[in-house]
């Protein structure tokens, strides 16, 4: 029962996050300040995002080679101009590769 | 192989939007799999489990919320954590909001669907018509894979084995790579944020509780909003 309460709460909590920044007051959104800042903050979060799902296992910052490995073979395709699944599937394929041949 | 040749035109071409969305929804999706496996190993009924995907759809959110409950730990903390995670979401909305332009109805069932990878994708679009479809597309696609894989990968917890082996954990920075690559190559501020923004994550995180990291990249955004801001505060917090 309380799983339940701890299940719901956090629903109605996590969409009251999104919906706040999708519906915040126009005059706030005008402001130039928070239009640059919200035109930007985009891509540091991203950026974040990225770091941390290449190196870090919970709080704990790991070297997982296959996983670098995979990443390495998207910056690769990336710079080569490949199309987005193709680079989806080399880093796929590479971290899986390199784990079948017993790396990491 | 090549099937546009006998297409319909603009039918079997999807446009770049549309092509980007199915990519991510189906390649991020299959990670329901591995959200469903933990949290009925954690003990959450698959009732629990599909419930969290339907209402929270959120991933790292959910996998915060399981993962305290696998460790016994207190369920209040445990949705704090999770709502730490979601606070994100409340950065991207305030830039989607201009970038989408959506009101009323339309904007309260768009807003369930502010996470990081529709955002990714809206963002790597050009104009406005683009962007709505491709969070569109991406958020309906993402919606229905990661539910029916939590359900699959929930009611099949034992058979279900390391996603690892497929490298599924490379695809996801992969994905946000290539999704942000068109920003970070067009130059201007951009890289030196993204870099900022990496660092300030990986330096705090062994530090701080997950989630507090990524909110605090967040300040990186302050260096690339020019010379004339006088930043309000550095935290990345602004007054409403």
């Amino acid at each position: 029962m309380t799983l339940w309460i701890a299940v719901l709460a956090t629903a109605a909590g996590c969409y009251l996050l999104k919906f706040a920044g999708l519906a915040a007051p126009r005059r706030l959104l005008d402001h130039p300040a928070v239009s640059r800042f919200a035109m930007t903050v985009p891509i540091a979060l991203l950026a974040a995002l990225i770091a941390l799902q290449a190196v870090a296992d919970g709080r704990e910052l790991v070297v997982d080679l296959p996983r670098l490995a995979g990443l390495g073979a998207a910056v690769l395709a990336l710079l080569l101009r490949a199309p987005f699944l193709l680079v989806i599937v080399a880093a796929a394929a590479t971290a899986a590769g390199l784990r079948a041949l017993g790396a990491g | 192989m090549n099937r546009s040749a006998l297409s319909l035109s603009t039918l079997a071409a999807p446009s770049p939007p549309v092509r980007d969305a199915l990519g991510v929804g189906f390649a991020v999706g299959v990670s329901g799999l591995a959200f469903g496996t933990s949290a009925v190993t954690a003990g959450l009924s698959v009732a629990q489990a599909c419930a969290l995907s339907l209402l929270c759809f959120t991933g790292a959110s959910q996998f915060a919320l399981v993962g305290v409950v696998a460790g016994g730990g207190n369920l209040a903390a445990g949705a704090l954590g999770a709502l730490m995670l979601g606070g994100r979401n409340t950065l991207y909305g305030l830039r989607l909001a201009d970038l989408l332009g959506w009101r009323g109805a339309r904007r309260a069932v768009a807003a369930h669907g502010v996470i990081d990878e529709t955002t990714a994708v809206a963002l790597a679009q050009t104009g406005r018509a683009d962007a709505r479809t491709g969070f569109s597309v991406t958020f309906a696609t993402l919606f229905v894979m990661w539910n029916t894989t939590t359900l699959v990968g929930a009611v099949a917890t034992e058979s279900i084995g390391d996603p690892d082996v497929f490298g599924l954990d490379a695809v996801g920075p992969a994905i946000f790579l290539a999704l942000l690559w068109p920003r970070l190559t067009e130059g201007g501020r951009a890289v030196p944020v993204a870099l900022l923004g990496a660092a300030i994550a990986l330096g705090t995180t062994p530090l701080l509780p997950s989630g507090v990291p990524v909110l605090l990249a967040a300040a990186a955004a302050l260096v690339g909003m020019g010379p004339a801001a006088k930043g309000p505060a550095t935290d990345g917090r602004v007054r409403s």
